[in-house]
């Protein structure tokens, strides 16, 4: 816990070299998180990991010891599968104890399967998709209502999208100008029954986004340079949201797992597959 | 007997309690001159947010708003809202928040829109809902009460049944909902009926009737559909052993359902039920409908006869 003790972030802003480090060690959780588990949401986590990390470690005004201060930076994981992501890198973040994550999905535990608002950290339960993006526009909406400085962010998957409450958020994100949301989508290009392009082919989807009155920039979502260039971005805003595009590999960093749909949400089908992916990912290295 | 408009009643409460409340946000989906809302719109511009025809997008930013510590109230008719159910289901009621959703032209009254736009079996989908409180004014003295309750003293979600029609004003000046409480309108020893909404002014004539038939009816509003006040249909149950149920919903989980789980887990008499039997509605005027459906005083008398006819099938177990 002392490797990543706020005190490292509080007053000077990780490199890349930090956040990478973050980055994996965050992966190995997930890993083992869903193996422990023997089910969960490994392919989804990945690709999202890296912008997590770059989130609640460089961008977002958060303090793990005040959950609940008012002037918070909000953050709304609309694909609420992706819990293992976002539980361990709030417990990375010093939100609760590591060892927390290893009853994940367990009888007695507060760490739902899916992302649950009784977890520290956490601003609202999701799972069902197509209603945090909403929650979000609710959220940012509050800011200005109240007159107060918080920024909020929504993470939305790429399947996500096809459901249609999504495009209905997206007008009221434009209608009430929230340069105060930001919300990211995870373009990994899977979802459970297989690839996008399939099930249900979005086109151009920074096209559209753009035509319902959103600023929107397309990035690469495991560079961490361009990470930062994207958020860059979103702060610059003066009376639009923001649409980030993460171009990422479902699975990123387990090769078996990447750009496979089986993993959308299997665990590591063996002792093998998990050793194989803790090795690929470094983890004893990163670990800490 | 004088009858006046719960949605007027509704938009009339928005309006005062905003005052008080700079934290009352109110939602809308296009129906602000039907629901009422568009009176708090006119007051507090900033604070009113007409979300278009989608739903979906006003129940959830809704749920943000409340997660941000505001507290919204969410309106459009009573078919509408349930299209978001599992928003409701999901966002609201499982985070445990203090959304309000207050519905209008709920039930049959809707007349001559039809089928479509009448709402029969909403207070079921609600009342399925864990940490959803469900409640159905009978009047608009009962609606400005309920209002004044939800806003200075809850902090969960509640879902508020209002109709198009005006009703006759049952409840005298001064009276204060009790949420879970059931208010006994007229005392019986024979027979009771246990009713909500509009059909509790049928249920007033339908005892008078009876009371020719030498059957004495006690006449209950039952505006707290859940919780549901079980300590006195007990207590009825025993003291008049034969129920009648009357609502303008689905026979079907609704009053007349709540009456049954409580009577036969605690005391089981004979309950008819007087509602919607497992139909859509129709077009009509709103009072009309009442007869052709079978829920009129009439057929609200032929339940009580039916029932205090009916042999008690269980001894008393006391």
């Amino acid at each position: 816990m002392d490797f990543y003790s706020d005190s490292e972030f509080r007053d000077k802003t990780p490199d890349n070299q930090t956040l990478f480090k973050i980055a994996q060690n965050a992966r190995s959780l997930i890993i083992r998180m869903v193996y422990k588990a023997k089910s969960g949401h490994p392919g989804g986590s990945l690709s999202i990991i890296d912008i997590l990390t770059d989130l609640y470690f460089r961008e977002m005004v958060v303090d793990p010891h005040d959950p609940n201060s008012p002037d918070r930076d909000r953050l709304i994981m609309s694909k609420g599968h992706a819990s293992p992501a976002l539980y361990s890198i709030l417990s990375l973040r010093g939100y609760f104890p590591q060892e927390l994550l290893m009853d994940f999905r367990q009888l007695n535990s507060k760490l739902e399967g899916h992302v649950h608002r009784g977890v520290p950290g956490v601003e609202s339960s999701t799972g069902s998709l197509g209603q945090g993006l909403g929650v979000a526009v609710g959220m940012a909406m509050a800011s200005k209502i109240k007159n107060e400085k918080y920024r909020v962010f929504a993470i939305l998957g790429d399947g996500e999208i096809e459901e249609g409450s999504i495009w209905e958020s997206l007008m009221a994100g434009s209608k009430y100008k929230l340069n105060n949301l930001v919300a990211i989508l995870d373009k990994n290009g899977i979802q459970l029954d297989g690839f996008t392009k399939d099930i249900m082919p979005m086109g151009d989807i920074s096209s559209k986004v753009r035509s319902f009155g959103w600023n929107v920039m397309e990035f690469n979502g495991h560079d961490f340079n361009d990470i930062e260039r994207a958020m860059d971005f979103a702060k610059q805003s003066s009376d639009k949201p923001v649409f980030l595009i993460a171009n990422t590999v479902k699975g990123k960093g387990v090769s078996y797992m990447e750009n496979n749909p089986k993993y959308h949400g299997s665990p590591p089908a063996s002792e093998e597959e998990f050793e194989k992916a803790l090795n690929e990912i470094g983890a004893k290295s990163y670990e800490n | 007997m004088k009858t006046e408009s719960l949605r007027d009643m509704y938009g009339e409460k928005l309006v005062e309690l905003g005052k008080k409340h700079s934290d009352i946000v109110v939602l809308d989906s296009d129906l602000s001159s039907s629901t009422k809302t568009g009176a708090f719109g006119k007051e507090f511009p900033g604070r009113f947010f007409n979300m278009g025809i989608s739903e979906q997008s006003m129940v959830t930013t809704a749920a943000g708003m409340a997660l941000s510590g505001l507290k919204p109230f969410v309106s459009t008719f009573a078919i509408f809202l349930t299209r978001t159910y599992e928003q409701i289901r999901q966002s609201v009621c499982y985070n445990n928040i203090n959304v309000k959703f207050v519905v209008t032209h709920a039930g049959i009254t809707v007349g001559e829109d039809g089928a479509t736009h009448q709402m029969v079996e909403d207070i079921g989908l609600m009342s399925g809902l864990p940490n959803m409180k469900v409640i159905v004014p009978a009047d608009s003295v009962e609606t400005a009460s309920v209002m004044d309750y939800l806003v200075e003293k809850t902090k969960t979600p509640y879902y508020v049944r209002l109709s198009r029609e005006k009703f006759p004003v049952i409840n005298e000046d001064g009276y204060e909902f009790r949420e879970g409480k059931n208010t006994v309108i007229r005392d019986g020893s024979d027979l009771t009926i246990f009713a909500s909404g509009s059909m509790l002014s049928f249920a007033l004539q339908a005892a008078e009737n009876l009371k020719e038939l030498a059957i004495d009816t006690a006449v209950i509003n039952v505006s707290s559909i859940k919780p549901i006040d079980r300590a006195n249909i007990l207590e009825y149950a025993k003291k008049t052993g034969h129920f009648v149920t009357a609502e303008e919903h689905s026979i079907f989980n609704g009053l007349g359902s709540r009456v049954c789980e409580v009577a036969s887990e605690e005391y089981p008499v004979p309950v008819v039920r007087v509602g919607m039997k497992d139909s859509f509605g129709k077009s009509g005027k709103s009072w009309d409908l009442f007869d052709y459906f079978h829920m009129g005083v009439s057929d609200i008398v032929a339940a009580g006869v039916k029932s205090f006819r009916e042999e008690k099938k269980y001894e008393t177990i006391s």
